[in-house]
């Protein structure tokens, strides 16, 4: 077989790569959180709680909340909790892309476009969420009495049910567009490499079989078929 | 106003993607200076491709690192004539590069040719089916140049990317049964073994072969060896990392601008590169006739007038089309006339989709990955069925081009699957690691009502209007893509899946600007051998300002079955010779009108 040969740069990474995998073995906590268990500081051994930097402390319990429901922990691998998924999309929202700087957000808006036109909504991330999540929960009262954070499971997964389905009535924005960037960013905090704020423990990678950021696979291109057989790594 | 003059320079170039550097290569081994101007940053394989910085999911495919800002400048859609055009505000449908290596820095690597008919498409259609078999809003026409005389420049191109491949036919003989049957005559063999295969690939081309289909080797511009290309620039192998695709290469195995012409371009006293300076026109003499230079807006926001006695108009596909209609270079296209002809022949890539879940336990590892790399068939593309029965215009390559599935934007699930709850979190665990995928990459035709202009509402960063897109999915297109998808699900059956899925297009349906299609845009200043119908002539030179010339897709003149990147560079270094064997020594029209 021909020999590839490796950087020292990308030897010295993968040598540190390697050492540093067990740090991998978090413990994760399955189901039944309470809200104020929540969110723990991102410092390994550090379990104060986390402080969100931009959602309130309300906001943050309700974001987590939902990210529960859309990711449980079950005994295939983390939920969105344990991944640090809450963690994650606080920390996007003081990034160019939480301040709307990709998209492009001149108007007029047409709000009411037809959905194949994608969103056309006046407000960046960090607004969609603020402003959707207050009137997410406004909705959940009304039906309730009570937010979505005091909400048994099964109600809460109902809830999330009539959500995607475009059945919440929240006052001003559609809460399809509020679910698909919730989903979406959900999915980014589960799936990141741990060094951008999500994936703790690279848990999620674990539980699919993605090998992280080794990113060579020269040797194993044409062995079919085979469980390939080492952990991930992250790029950090 | 500028408020900056530059010295004059020969050629100057806007937009340095692939084709903007092989002008510039070409340009100064004739011994003339040049400019090149990039509206986006400078980028290079360090630091943009470091390992393993780059290997990062979440800043480059979720937050396009590498793609154009939208927050500076976009597009706006409708679907027919009279709609109030609706603004891009996302990257989704198509992601638009920029940056030094343009789209060239962050491609997959899928290095095709053209198929001869596709460059004679109104003569072809007319001369096998008769005269009335083109539907009569298609704007089909012959892009006014032959495959025979691309020829030399395709082979030149693959050598200048160290393309990987299994040729078919050498000088009329044929050399690997494993090659492409339906392929056009080469001069001469792919200057790199074809890759390794995957395993899905792998799989494809037995199923493809049960089926009675002829599968070979995708081309792809990611080196199978070492490789050191014409101009001394040097690659390494591809490791299969899976990072290709929205990614600048971290081991020098994607050819690209950067690796591949660059490091040669940038020895040569007569260029010089300045990034960020977007340029809002080129502007004329008083006799509209001739090009002075351009003006441009520098990183310091001065506006800067650059003189040169040619400008080559190199932007992404479509953006050479708001170029000119910005610098008044060409008759606008007037739809309801059907006269004027900058922005009309605009096409996209219709585009369908089969994934095939496995039990767990399969370890199609789909994490392994080559962006241009994988198994194709060419039974259905171009004309290589007789379309005759068919009722329909165009066709469709197939291939499994397996480019690296990566979690957070490439986990497919089976259908009925819920979005989110443990039955989410089961399927994904279940198909990361046992699902294949492969597509029905069709071509998308020419039509009277599908062009672009320069929106009345929308502008850009620096006040100036966003292209409006008018584009909407003709049935003709979609019964093509119909018609090849129900060939590939007989693949798909071959491969005794657990389940199937498949995605395409119902007649009716609307372009959906949420989900992503391809990045290969064609059209907006056509090229032609009848002034009426083109923007630029067979040598893509302006009919109008004959110091100007386009290169890129945009002159494509209508949409084509491959991946457009081989064809936009053999035609850019035929335009190249052109220029250098013909205009230098008499710039003139090159073609009379």
């Amino acid at each position: 077989m021909k020999k590839i040969s490796i950087s020292a740069n990308r030897r010295h990474f993968l040598r540190g790569a390697l050492t540093a995998a067990p740090a991998a073995a978090l413990a994760v906590t399955t189901g039944g959180l309470t809200v104020a268990a929540q969110g723990q500081s991102t410092k390994p051994g550090d379990n104060t709680p986390y402080k969100p930097s931009f959602f309130n402390q309300d906001e943050f319990a309700l974001l987590s909340a939902l990210a529960e429901v859309l990711i449980p922990a079950d005994e295939n691998g983390p939920g969105a909790l344990e991944a640090g998924v809450p963690e994650f999309i606080d920390a996007q929202m003081n990034t160019p892309y939480g301040q709307g700087q990709l998209w492009y957000m001149q108007g007029p808006f047409t709000p009411d476009a037809p959905a194949e036109f994608g969103y056309q909504l006046p407000y960046p991330p960090r607004e969609l969420y603020k402003k959707g999540l207050a009137e997410f929960d406004a909705a959940i009262r009304q039906q309730y009495g009570q937010g979505y954070v005091g909400l048994n499971q099964q109600q809460r997964e109902k809830m999330m049910g009539e959500f995607e389905k475009g059945n919440v009535k929240m006052a001003s924005i559609p809460s399809a567009a509020l679910f698909n960037q919730l989903l979406q960013n959900v999915h980014e905090g589960y799936f990141c490499d741990p060094v951008d704020g999500g994936n703790k423990g690279m848990a999620a990678w674990k539980m699919i079989g993605f090998p992280g950021a080794r990113a060579d696979y020269y040797d194993w291109v044409d062995q079919y078929g085979r469980t390939y057989p080492l952990p991930p790594v992250s790029r950090g | 106003m500028a408020n900056k003059n530059m010295k004059a320079v020969d050629v100057v170039i806007v937009g340095f993607g692939w084709t903007g550097a092989i002008m510039a290569k070409e340009m100064t081994e004739a011994g003339q200076s040049v400019v090149a101007l990039e509206r986006g940053v400078y980028r290079d394989t360090y630091p943009d491709g470091a390992y393993p910085k780059t290997i990062n999911e979440l800043d480059y495919q979720q937050r396009f690192k590498l793609f154009q800002n939208l927050n500076k400048s976009s597009f706006t859609f409708r679907r027919k004539m009279g709609d109030s055009a609706i603004p891009y505000r996302q990257i989704a449908m198509f992601k638009p590069g920029e940056g030094v290596g343009g789209a060239g820095l962050h491609w997959s690597g899928c290095h095709w040719r053209i198929l001869p008919e596709e460059l004679r498409m109104r003569s072809h259609y007319e001369e096998r089916y008769g005269k009335n078999f083109i539907p009569k809003d298609m704007n089909l026409q012959d892009w006014g140049v032959s495959y025979e005389e691309l020829e030399p420049y395709f082979d030149f191109a693959e050598k200048m990317m160290g393309t990987s491949g299994t040729a078919y036919r050498v000088k009329g003989r044929v050399v690997d049964n494993g090659g492409n049957p339906f392929e056009a005559d080469r001069s001469d063999a792919f200057p790199l073994p074809a890759q390794k295969e995957q395993y899905q690939a792998a799989l494809f081309r037995k199923a493809a072969q049960q089926a009675g289909f002829h599968p070979f080797t995708l081309p792809s511009a990611n080196a199978s060896a070492p490789y050191v290309n014409q101009y001394g620039c040097q690659m390494g192998p591809c490791t299969f990392c899976g990072y290709c695709s929205g990614y600048a290469c971290y081991n020098y195995s994607k050819a690209s601008p950067n690796v591949n012409i660059m490091p040669a371009l940038r020895q040569s006293k007569l260029f010089e590169l300045r990034s960020q300076c977007n340029v809002l026109r080129i502007e004329l003499d008083s006799t509209r006739k001739k090009a002075t230079g351009v003006t441009y807006i520098d990183a310091n926001g001065d506006t800067v007038f650059q003189p040169a006695n040619i400008v080559v108009a190199s932007t992404f596909a479509y953006n050479n089309a708001r170029l000119f209609l910005l610098s008044g270079i060409g008759k606008p296209y007037d739809p309801v006339s059907n006269t004027g002809v900058v922005g009309r022949n605009i096409a996209f890539q219709m585009m369908s989709t089969i994934n095939a879940f496995f039990a767990p336990g399969k370890n199609i590892n789909g994490f392994i990955g080559a962006g241009g790399n994988g198994v194709a068939v060419d039974d259905f593309n171009g004309d290589h069925m007789d379309h005759g029965p068919l009722g329909f215009v165009g066709g469709s390559p197939i291939w499994s081009n397996p480019a690296g599935a990566k979690p957070i934007s490439g986990i497919a699930v089976p259908p009925g699957t819920p979005k989110w709850g443990r039955a989410w979190k089961q399927a994904v665990k279940d198909s990361y690691l046992n699902t294949m995928s492969f597509d029905v990459h069709g071509a998308n035709m020419v039509y009277r009502d599908v062009y672009v202009d320069l929106d009345p509402n929308y502008k850009d960063a620096f006040g100036q209007p966003l292209l409006r897109f008018t584009f909407d999915w003709k049935d003709n297109d979609i019964r093509m893509s119909r018609y090849v998808t129900d060939q590939a699900v007989k693949i798909a059956h071959e491969l005794k899946a657990r389940e199937i899925k498949v995605t395409v297009k119902d007649f009716g349906a609307a372009p959906d600007l949420r989900s992503y299609q391809t990045t290969h845009w064609a059209g907006g200043v056509a090229m032609g051998n009848d002034p009426s119908t083109s923007v630029v002539n067979r040598y893509l030179q302006s009919w109008d300002v004959h110091n100007v010339f386009a290169v890129g897709s945009g002159v494509f003149a209508q949409g084509i079955g491959y991946n457009p990147t081989g064809a936009a560079v053999a035609l850019t270094y035929w335009s190249a010779r052109a220029i250098r064997e013909q205009y230098l020594k008499d710039p003139r029209p090159l073609v009379s009108a």
